[in-house]
């Protein structure tokens, strides 16, 4: 765990990062850090990396100024009440490894509190999008006798939770960062042994206590955990109290590889870089043996022998991820017709074909497949997590396709399920109803496709789907979900600007601007938040215009006309306060091609671009009274 | 293990540590002959160290440390006990 173990071992690290810094060019340096940065490390190559790729970015003149991928900048503070330079570089590495260009900044030791209540100018200039809050149990000391009551002990974890909460908002207040609060890990052993949790003044399960407070006070303030306290409990090597007493390292450096990942991945899932759509092989992944050869009845799978049991127990894992909201693939070089045999009529499958929402099993090659499978689900690989036992077929995937991640799997399909949640791939910054069906969602999609091709009049195929846009102003309630929407959506996103929910909350409460949440219900059923538009003044426009700072769709509803009944929405809105006209933006990335045209698409006219634009943006005006309304087969529902 | 096999394989951990090829070690150095040797550097070292000997320092002789030749001693000694 400590140094990684599902990403692949590289042959000779050392020799390569040695290399690396030879290179002459920057550019290559920082390439090689970022490819080497998703090997087996332990904390000593961590840092040899970290300082290649600061050195080369120092070169060159920024992490994000990267020729080979584009990296997202993000600014990540940490304050806390232990020793943590030791533990950044290791989180700049496995931001690399994850497309973030991480840059960090920690607060002057002992000054987590003063940094956070007042605001503090130097931590202000860094402008934070994220604050750690690492706390240790000393700083968290509490104050009651070994004998209090359960009364007192709730009391004085409220007491602290409390002034948690003051500094969360303080976070918000001083530096509208998204809050990320490390929970507290135990440095002193139980006292009472396997007792401690009936002793309410323990102060073992005074740290619990609070541990589990925190958590449900984040959950209602939309703050973030890094539940250090849950992985120093599995693993031994978080906390070392030699490290304590010698220089008040509450984290080992043994374990920095492994916190900078568990940091890292906390911030690349509020930012939208988490991996969505988990790919299975079939044979000696999901069940023993090759269904070719055995025959379905032949496979190890299910109660009666323990390999079937381990293989049984993989299968509900996944599912399990399915049904939090994990896409489901099969990727496979098999009998298709075997395959789905399996599937649909083996009694002791876990996974049905409900579950998959894209099914390939063929002779072609997995890199072949893996890209049919995106196609087919509208999905980027970069969302990708592949499962195979075949170690030459997870090197092939690696070497075609670098940016699906292919984990390392350990030889017993037993620890499948370990070895996948260490990895991380999957974590969420919020989880919802929506995300509960998701999968459903896929595969009902997949019908809708099916309705399509079966439809050569495409006018009769939108109002066979009796579909209705659900518009409501971003309150409250749309918060979490519209800033998950705004922080993944990369293909049909016009600007592709990202907003904690704290900013978003600002943009939405000015009456000047519209801030529209767009659900869609159709005859398949609900399809959630498909859409978030953002329109407001800005200096860069007429006083009697408003700028659209973000139109962001999901794929999922494209070719639909939601965009053409989005509009009239907008439109309308912008009206009401007194807009004459609306400038559409379009902003390029590697990723949003599919939209460049979409303000052409929908009548607006091309317009200069302000001079301190550039990189290819485009702008585009829409008066509202002389456009002439277009077509949409989508009722409507306005409640903004 | 000798002393010598020790400096050597203690070399290179300085050589990772610190990004630098060219650190040739010798018993009367100090954290002020090496730039980049700090604090941080120096956990860094420990730790390395432990990994790269399969040791553990006590914390009663990280003070003892005075310079490289009592760091190379004391894992020559820790490495002869097994």
């Amino acid at each position: 765990m400590e140094q990684l173990d599902w990403l692949p071992r590289h042959p000779d690290l050392r020799g390569a990062i040695a290399a690396a810094r030879k290179l002459a060019d920057a550019q290559d340096r920082l390439a090689a850090a970022i490819a080497l940065a998703g090997h087996r490390r332990d904390f000593v190559a961590t840092d040899q990396l970290a300082r290649l790729a600061d050195a080369a970015a120092t070169v060159i003149g920024g992490l994000d100024r990267t020729a080979c991928v584009q990296l997202t900048p993000v600014r990540v503070a940490v304050l806390a009440s232990h020793t943590v330079d030791h533990l950044l570089p290791a989180a700049r590495v496995a931001g690399l490894q994850r497309r973030l260009a991480l840059a960090t900044y920690v607060a002057p030791y002992g000054m987590l509190r003063q940094a956070l209540l007042a605001r503090a100018s130097e931590l202000a200039a860094f402008a934070p999008q994220f604050v750690v809050i690492a706390s240790d149990a000393n700083d968290a000391a509490f104050d009651v006798p070994i004998d209090t009551c359960e009364a007192a002990a709730e009391q004085a974890v409220g007491a602290r939770v409390e002034e948690l909460r003051a500094l969360w908002r303080g976070a918000r207040r001083h530096y509208s960062a998204q809050v990320i609060q490390q929970t507290f890990v135990a440095m002193v052993p139980p006292l009472f042994g396997s007792y401690e949790g009936l002793v309410p003044g323990a102060p073992t399960a005074l740290l619990e206590r609070l541990n589990n407070a925190l958590r449900a006070a984040a959950r209602e303030d939309g703050v973030l955990l890094l539940d250090l306290a849950w992985h120093a409990r599995r693993s031994g090597t978080v906390f070392d109290p030699v490290r304590w007493h010698q220089a008040k390292q509450l984290v080992s450096p043994v374990f920095a590889p492994c916190y900078g990942d568990l940091l890292a991945r906390v911030v690349a899932a509020a930012v939208g870089c988490s991996r969505k759509c988990l790919v299975l092989d079939l044979d000696n992944t999901l069940w023993g043996g090759v269904v070719g050869d055995d025959g379905p009845e032949g496979i190890q799978l299910g109660n009666g022998s323990p390999a079937g049991e381990a293989f049984l127990a993989f299968q509900r894992y996944a599912a399990q991820l399915a049904r939090r909201g994990v896409v489901l693939a099969i990727c496979s070089k098999n009998d298709p017709r075997l395959a789905e045999e399996v599937f649909s009529s083996h009694p002791e499958m876990a996974l049905r074909c409900s579950d998959i929402a894209c099914f390939v099993a063929n002779w072609d090659d997995k890199a072949t497949n893996l890209r049919r499978i995106a196609r087919s689900l509208e999905l980027g690989r970069d969302s990708f997590v592949f499962v195979d036992d075949n170690p030459v077929e997870r090197d092939i995937v690696r070497r075609e396709l670098p940016e699906v991640a292919v984990p390392e799997l350990p030889d017993d399909v037993a620890l499948y399920p370990a070895m996948l949640a260490a990895a991380g791939y999957f974590e969420p910054a919020s989880f919802t109803r929506e995300d509960a069906g998701r999968s459903r969602s896929y595969a009902a999609n997949a019908e809708r496709r099916s309705l399509q091709e079966g439809s050569t009049d495409i006018d009769g195929f939108l109002r066979s789907l009796d579909m209705k846009l659900v518009v409501t102003a971003v309150g409250s309630m749309q918060l979490q979900r519209a800033a998950q929407l705004i922080n993944k959506s990369n293909q049909f996103n016009l600007t592709t600007r990202r907003y904690t929910e704290a900013q978003l909350a600002d943009i939405a409460a000015q009456a000047s601007s519209v801030a529209l949440c767009l659900r869609l219900v159709d005859r398949f059923g609900d399809n959630g938040l498909i859409g978030v538009l953002i329109a407001r003044p800005d200096a860069d426009v007429a006083a009697d215009e408003l700028l659209i700072d973000s139109w962001l769709m999901s794929c999922r509803v494209l070719g639909r006309q939601v965009e053409v009944a989005a509009l009239q929405v907008l439109a309308a809105e912008a009206a009401r306060r007194g807009a004459a006209a609306l400038v559409g933006e379009y902003r390029p990335t590697p990723r949003n091609a599919l939209v460049a045209d979409h303000y052409a698409k929908l009548g607006f006219e091309a317009i200069a671009v302000p001079a301190t634009q550039s990189n290819g943006v485009t702008r585009w005006r829409y008066d509202i009274e002389a456009a002439p309304p277009l077509p949409h087969h989508i009722q409507l529902e306005v409640d903004a | 293990m000798n002393e010598a096999q020790v400096y050597a394989a203690l070399t290179e951990v300085f050589h990772d540590v610190f990004d630098d090829e060219t650190i040739a070690l010798a018993p009367t150095m100090t954290a002020a002959d090496i730039e980049g040797w700090d604090s941080t550097a120096h956990v860094a070292l420990i730790v390395a160290a432990e990994t790269r000997f399969g040791v553990r320092f006590r914390t009663s002789e990280f003070e003892t440390l005075r310079n490289v030749g009592d760091f190379v001693r004391l894992i020559a000694t820790k490495v002869a006990k097994g």
